[in-house]
C-alpha cells in the first residue's frame, strides 16, 4: 500500500484529534460570549464549516481548471468529489446556520444574515451541478462540461457576495451583524483548532470517495473488458 | 497571417455567424415572436399577482421586481431556443469543424441572442411602462448592461443543455443561480436613488462573465 492510500486515515486522524480538542476546549475553556451567551458557541462549527465548504469549491474548481489545462480526464473525478464534499459541508452551514439564527434571534431563517444568503445561492447552483452531470452521458463531454460549470461557480462566489451585500440597500437594512467586540485570543485559538479540524475531516472524506470512485471505475473498466 | 489579419478573419466569422441566426429567425420567426408573446404575458399575469391596494412606493418597487423576473424568464425562453437548429440539424459539428475559431461561434450566438432581448424588450418596457409605472433612465441602462450578462452566460449554458439528454429542462436550472446577481443589479438601478453603483456592478458582471464564457465555450462544444 503507498503512502497515497494512507491519506483517507491520516487526515481522519488528524480530524479526530482536533475536533475533539476543540469542541473540549469549546465547551470548558472558552469564555461564554458576553453578547449572545452560551449558544454563541456554535460559532466553532459553523464558520469552520463555511469555511471548508469554500475551501472544497475552490479545490474543485482548481481541478476543473487543470482538467481543461491538460485535457487529462483523471481530475474530473477529483472536481466532482471536491464539489460534492463542498455540498455536503455546505448542507451543513445551512442547518448550523438555521440553528443559530433560531437561538439568536427566534427565526429559522433570516434574510439579513449574507453568509447564509450565498450558501443558499451556492446550494442551487451546485445542485444543478449535479444535474447537469446526471443529464450528460458520462465521457471527455460530461467531464468538460463539468468543468466548465464549476469554473462558473467559483466566479459566482464574490460575485453573489458582492450582490447580497449590495441588494440589502434595497431589501432592508441589516438587523443582525455579528460585528460585536473583537474575539478574544481564546476564541480565536479554538476557533482555528476547529477550521483545521473541519478541512482535515473533509480532506480524510474526500479521499475515501475518491478511492471508492476510482475502485468503481476500475471495475467497470475490467467488466467491460471481459464481457 | 499577421495579427491584423487573424482579427479582421475574426470579426469577418462572427458577422457571419451572426448574420445566420438572424436570417434562421427572419425565415422561420420561431423565437422572437413567441419572446414577445411571453413578456407581455407574463406582465398580464402579474398584474393579477400583485394587491392592487397598495401605496405608490411599495406598488413601484414590486412592479420593477416583476419586470425583472418576467425579463429573466422571457431571455430564458428565448435561449432554450438558441442552439435547437444547430442540435437538430447537426449544424454544431459542422461548425465545430469550421476552420475558425470556436469562441467566434460563441460571440456570434450572444450577438444574435442580445438582438432577440432586445426586440422583445422593445415591446415590454413600454408594455410595462404602459400597465404599471414609467420607466426611467437608470432602468434601460441596467437592462442593456443586463442582456449582454445573460446572453453571454446563457449561450455557453444553452450549449452545454442542448447536448444534454434533458434539454430545455437544464438550461433554467443552471441559469437561475448565475442569473441571482443580474437581478439584484437590475432591480437595485430600478428601484433605489443611486444606480451608478448598481450600474458598475451589471458591467463588472458582465466583464467577468464574457470573459469566462468566451474562453470556455469551446470545451463545451466540442466533442
Amino acid at each position: 500500500m503507498s503512502l497515497r492510500n494512507n491519506l483517507g486515515p491520516a487526515f481522519a486522524l488528524v480530524a479526530f484529534m482536533f475536533l475533539i480538542a476543540a469542541f473540549a476546549l469549546a465547551f470548558y475553556w472558552v469564555p461564554t460570549d458576553a453578547d449572545q451567551g452560551f449558544s454563541q458557541r456554535i460559532f466553532y462549527v459553523h464558520v469552520p464549516l463555511a469555511l471548508t465548504a469554500y475551501a472544497c469549491f475552490a479545490w474543485g474548481a482548481w481541478k476543473a481548471l487543470r482538467l481543461l489545462w491538460t485535457n487529462d480526464n483523471k481530475y474530473d473525478l477529483e472536481s466532482y468529489t471536491a464539489v460534492h464534499m463542498g455540498v455536503i459541508f455546505g448542507i451543513l452551514v445551512l442547518v448550523t446556520g438555521a440553528i443559530w439564527a433560531r437561538i439568536s434571534w427566534g427565526v429559522w431563517w433570516s434574510w439579513g444574515e449574507r453568509q447564509l444568503v450565498l450558501f443558499l445561492v451556492l446550494f442551487l447552483f451546485y445542485c444543478a451541478y449535479f444535474m447537469l452531470r446526471n443529464s450528460v452521458d458520462a465521457g471527455p463531454r460530461q467531464a468538460r462540461m463539468s468543468a466548465v460549470y464549476a469554473l462558473f461557480g467559483v466566479v459566482l462566489i464574490p460575485i453573489s457576495f458582492l450582490a447580497i451585500r449590495l441588494s440589502e440597500n434595497f431589501i432592508h437594512p441589516v438587523v443582525f451583524t455579528r460585528d460585536g467586540p473583537q474575539m478574544a485570543a481564546s476564541m480565536f485559538f479554538v476557533f482555528c483548532l476547529s477550521t483545521v479540524g473541519t478541512i482535515a475531516l473533509a480532506t480524510a472524506l474526500y479521499h475515501v470517495e475518491l478511492s471508492g470512485k476510482r475502485l468503481d471505475l476500475k471495475l467497470k473498466q475490467r467488466r467491460k473488458s471481459y464481457s | 497571417m499577421t495579427r491584423a489579419m487573424a482579427a479582421r478573419q475574426y470579426v469577418s466569422d462572427v458577422a457571419v455567424l451572426a448574420r445566420k441566426d438572424a436570417r434562421l429567425e427572419l425565415r422561420s420567426r420561431d423565437t422572437v415572436p413567441a419572446m414577445l408573446l411571453f413578456v407581455v404575458g407574463a406582465l398580464v399575469v402579474f398584474h393579477f399577482a400583485v394587491p392592487a391596494d397598495l401605496d405608490e412606493e411599495t406598488e413601484r418597487v414590486v412592479s420593477f421586481g416583476l419586470l425583472w423576473v418576467a425579463l429573466l424568464f422571457t431571455a430564458i425562453l428565448g435561449l432554450t431556443r438558441a442552439f435547437v437548429a444547430e442540435r437538430e440539424q447537426r449544424l454544431i459539428d459542422a461548425l465545430v469543424l469550421a476552420p475558425c475559431d470556436r469562441s467566434a461561434i460563441w460571440l456570434a450566438k450572444t450577438i444574435a441572442v442580445v438582438a432577440f432581448l432586445l426586440l422583445a424588450e422593445l415591446i415590454a418596457l413600454p408594455a410595462f411602462a404602459l400597465f404599471f409605472v414609467p420607466v426611467g433612465g437608470a432602468t434601460i441602462a441596467a437592462v442593456l448592461l443586463a442582456n449582454i450578462g445573460i446572453a453571454a452566460v446563457g449561450t455557453v449554458l444553452s450549449a452545454v443543455s442542448a447536448a444534454s439528454r434533458t434539454r430545455e429542462l437544464l438550461l433554467p436550472l443552471l441559469l437561475l443561480p448565475l442569473a441571482i446577481p443580474i437581478i439584484v443589479g437590475g432591480i437595485g438601478a430600478s428601484v433605489t436613488d443611486e444606480p451608478a453603483q448598481f450600474l458598475a456592478f451589471l458591467a463588472l458582471y458582465d466583464a467577468v462573465f464574457a470573459i469566462i464564457s468566451w474562453s470556455t465555450f469551446e470545451y463545451v462544444v466540442t466533442e
